[in-house]
């Protein structure tokens, strides 16, 4: 005497939709608990993707400055990233001093060793007492490519710093942008001088 | 037994299982197990030690830690490398807990290859808290030259690699005496009561004295021995204070879970019983 | 019984989706309101928690794939780089590897629930064999994975089992010797090895998913099995899945996800080796090479088989011989519960499992060697003897007459009339 009624939502057995408000407490419990330990678990499997420990532990970077003249640059990579070290020659220097620091399109220092609201002077660019070396990330701040500048005979752009051939963005010879599409001045990285002919970056 | 009878024993036992699961499981597994079925000759006596950081609740002595350090420094690290630690590691949380600068200088004390410089030369300068712990040799074939032709195993993870963990290696660093009658020694060899096949060819790297304690610490190959094992299991496990930690969190989560999703279960099903026939 | 229904998605955007790809539909239909037997044990939640252990292998595994690196010179030290250095990395790694033990243990569990209630016999068959199928990926994947770490015991026991393959020599004259070069890529395991070993182990995990969705269906088109082994007679034998059957299958995930944590966060060595924590050595083999838990049963099997062939062939027909089930076993009632000779045959089976477990762990000689011989000639008689032979002879007891029944009492379920169904305007939520 099997019951042949198809077996279809209509007539099944299902729970009731009236209910006291216990059974609502420990459902909302459960799944609760089950969101949370749902993103909890979800964490860590996004977390992992950041810098690990190896690339956090500050690599630093050492730079021996005794073999560039006036005029010279060098080119040296830190966390992945090129770093532009150029010994300025006077006439250099005093460009980049000579500036009202309003008219440039980007005022901030963008100094990893000041404030972040420490303003554009070549001061706030470079070390007191060191000042015809300027220490620089060389990665333009529109789109990421490398500017031109560093070899001797390398075009430098209006300004006489750094020229980027991607889209036409001018940095002076503190490299600050002057014109083009980048919105930033170069990045200055941390950095500190170990001796007249030694900086450590980083 | 009836089905719910069943069940309800079922739950009360895995929920009266859970809270000891963890201290059961670990208070043997922490360190690897020694193995059964080892040859019956020679066969090594390896007796439990109690350790900091055995059990659920289990940490490191910091205290110890750094004096274990010190004792690779000065004895071990002669010839094992543990090139899987950066010395940044030793200030870091849940290990030995140098303050910053101490692990500068103790990094600093080492000079460790680098380069190639501008010339295309290789030169030697102090490390840096990120640099690997420094190798005594530059490859294997030149650690074996200078051990006889034996290898020191690097010691990294040696806390995990071998069956009885910090406890066979106290055993193998106390286990050296005079061989029994009739044993019959290779030259070059030593005898060690916890070494599978009892010769080794490492010499008796401790005796008493060797390394001066600055903690007041007796410098006696026991101390000695307990505190580079913990050092060791720390290098190969650094991780497992926070693993202990969170794994206790995430207990007593699940725990409470497992206790809301019985309810919540039952309360579900209830209403089945409601609708048909009564509850026998 | 194939559950369809003429479900409309209630929502705007639930009927967009729904007329251009069904899957609310069949979402639905599946896995809401599919009709499950009322009587399911504890014992049927473990499907559940193999498809949660699949995801969260997978989920683990792409992290862990970020960060490994599969050469012989640095395999092993980015294992150590995720432990030490990456963000919660030791917890991704000892979660992916005790994970895949977990994932067996479910598995067994699954199988052997299959075998005592007759999951197996027509018309799941096919379902039978795809479960076979999804077990023997899980063994490749496993033993992949496994050697990916490059230490002393996944670099031999790569070598030992493709090793295997040369057997075939015997067979053909240089065939099993080019074999093994053809999956070395070399002439003895190294670099190539490893990368192809990394290329398919992350494969695999999704052949097993695609196995996974046609085990599903396979399911679905019969419904369930219950445990009194006889089918579903009418509406009153069987529960929606939701809310019945998700609250338990969940209730029962976070029971065993109590087991998974105190290994993981307790005991993550327990189940391995410490010979794998030493770097792979091709010159030195070590003492004793032992696979993981999971496989020791069928290492046992194949180290008593005297003969290097035959021992192979001992070792592949221990698994291939459970595709063979629905045809070995002739009792024309399901569930051992009503088998009251062929239980005992059962549980000896069982516990030739543990033992050839146990056995596999331990060198291949003395009472070791022979127990594992008397212990594997069961393991094949009772597929190849008992199976056909007591399902023939035997006399089951009574069947209930339906799930109902077994559940109710024959009396209660007579007796009892049946409430009239509630009327499904709006679709019941929690």
């Amino acid at each position: 005497m099997a019951d042949t009624t198809p077996i279809t939502p209509a007539n099944m057995p299902l729970p009731d939709s009236d209910e006291p408000t216990r059974r609502d407490v420990i459902m909302v419990a459960a799944g609760g608990f089950a969101a949370a330990g749902a993103a909890l678990a979800l964490w860590p499997l996004l977390d992992q993707m950041n810098p690990d420990q190896s690339a956090l532990s500050l690599a630093t970077t050492e730079v021996d400055l005794a073999h560039v003249e006036p005029g010279q640059a060098v080119t040296v990579m830190w966390r992945g990233k090129p770093i532009f070290i150029r010994h300025r020659t006077d006439a250099e220097i005093a460009a980049a001093q000579d500036l009202p620091v309003d008219d440039l399109p980007d005022p901030l220092a963008r100094n990893a060793n000041l404030p972040d609201n420490a303003l554009a002077t070549d001061e706030n660019r470079t070390t007191k007492g060191r000042e015809p070396w300027l220490v620089m990330i060389g990665i333009c701040t529109h789109l990421g490519c490398i500017p031109k500048g560093q070899a001797v005979g390398d075009y430098k752009g209006e300004y006489g710093g750094w020229f980027c051939p991607c889209h036409g963005s001018q940095y002076d010879t503190a490299g600050r942008v002057r014109k083009g599409p980048a919105p930033q001045n170069m990045a200055i990285p941390p950095y500190a001088y170990l001796s007249d002919t030694k900086v450590k970056i980083g | 037994m009836t089905k719910a009878r069943a069940f309800g024993f079922t739950v009360a036992a895995v929920c009266l299982l859970a809270p000891g699961l963890p201290a059961s499981i670990s208070a043997a597994a922490e360190e690897p197990k020694a193995q059964a079925g080892q040859p019956s000759h020679g066969e090594p006596e390896i007796s439990s030690q109690g350790w900091s950081f055995t059990g659920p609740l289990g940490t490191f002595d910091n205290a110890q830690l750094q004096r274990g350090y010190q004792v690779y420094k000065e004895v071990c690290s002669n010839c094992h490398s543990m090139r899987l630690l950066s010395y940044r590691n030793l200030g870091e949380k849940g290990g030995p807990e140098f303050p910053p600068e101490a692990v500068e200088a103790l990094a600093g004390q080492v000079q460790v290859t680098d380069g190639p410089n501008d010339k295309g030369e290789m030169y030697q300068r102090p490390a840096r808290p990120s640099d690997r712990l420094r190798s005594p040799f530059p490859n294997p074939e030149a650690a074996r030259a200078g051990n006889n032709g034996a290898l020191p195993p690097d010691l990294s993870v040696i806390g995990k690699a071998r069956p009885g963990g910090p406890d066979y290696i106290y055993a193998l660093l106390t286990g050296y005496h005079a061989p029994p009658a009739g044993f019959q020694l290779a030259p070059g060899m030593y005898y060690n009561a916890a070494f599978p096949g009892n010769q080794i060819a490492m010499p008796p790297p401790l005796s008493d004295g060797i390394v001066s304690y600055g903690d007041g610490t007796k410098p006696t190959v026991d101390n000695y021995a307990r505190d580079v094992s913990a050092y060791l299991m720390w290098a190969a496990e650094p991780k497992l204070e926070e693993r202990h930690e969170i794994g206790a969190r995430v207990m007593v989560f699940l725990i409470v879970f497992a206790v809301i999703m019985f309810l919540a279960k039952r309360v579900v099903w209830a209403r089945l019983h409601e609708h048909t026939a009564p509850s026998v | 019984m194939e559950h369809s229904s003429t479900y409309q998605p209630t929502s705007g955007f639930g009927k967009w989706i729904d007329t251009r790809l069904p899957i609310p539909r069949v979402m639905y239909t599946q896995f809401i309101t599919f009709p499950t037997p009322r009587n399911l044990n504890y014992w049927w939640t473990f499907g559940g928690i193999l498809t949660f252990m699949l995801v969260a292998q997978i989920a683990t595994g792409v992290v862990l794939a970020m960060h490994y690196v599969a050469t012989p010179e640095l395999a092993f030290d980015s294992v150590e780089h995720i432990m030490r250095d990456v963000s919660w990395g030791w917890l991704m790694r000892y979660s992916h590897a005790v994970g895949g033990s977990m994932f067996f243990l479910a598995a067994y569990i699954h199988t052997f629930r299959g075998l005592y209630y007759g999951s197996y016999k027509a018309p799941r068959e096919v379902l039978w064999i795809l479960g076979v199928l999804i077990l023997l990926l899980m063994i490749a994947t496993a033993f992949m994975g496994y050697s990916l770490v490059w230490g002393q015991m996944s670099f031999w026991a790569v070598t030992v089992i493709t090793n295997l393959f040369s057997s075939l020599d015997a067979v053909v004259p240089g065939l099993g010797t080019r074999l093994v070069e053809w999956i070395w890529g070399g002439f003895a395991v190294g670099g190539p090895m490893l990368n192809r070993l990394y290329s398919l182990h992350y494969l695999f995990p999704f052949l097993i998913a695609g196995v996974v969705a046609l085990h599903i269906w396979a399911l679905h088109m019969p419904g369930n099995n219950n445990p009194t082994g006889i089918d579903v007679k009418g509406a009153r034998d069987v529960v929606p899945f939701h809310p019945y059957y998700t609250i338990k299958d969940g209730f029962a995930l976070v029971l065993f996800a109590i087991v998974f944590a105190a290994l993981v966060f307790y005991g993550p060595n327990t189940l391995g080796h410490p010979d794998n924590y030493i770097p792979a050595n091709p010159l030195q083999t070590p003492q004793h090479i032992v696979p993981e838990w999971y496989f020791l049963p069928f290492y046992a099997i194949l180290r008593a088989i005297p003969n290097k062939l035959f021992g192979v062939a001992g070792l592949i027909g221990g698994i291939a011989i459970l595709f063979f089930v629905p045809w070995l076993d002739t009792s024309r009632v399901r569930s051992t519960r009503y088998r009251p000779i062929y239980k005992w045959f059962f549980w000896a089976f069982v516990i030739t499992c543990f033992v050839l477990g146990y056995l596999g762990s331990q060198p291949p000689e003395g009472a070791y060697l022979i127990f594992g011989r008397i212990f594997t000639a069961y393991y094949f008689l009772f597929f190849l003897v008992v199976m056909p032979v007591v399902g023939w002879i035997e006399k089951p007891k009574a069947l209930p007459g339906s799930i109902t029944e077994a559940v109710f009492g024959p009396e209660e379920a007579q007796a009892s009339s049946e409430p009239a169904p509630r009327r499904r305007e709006a679709e019941a939520v929690l």
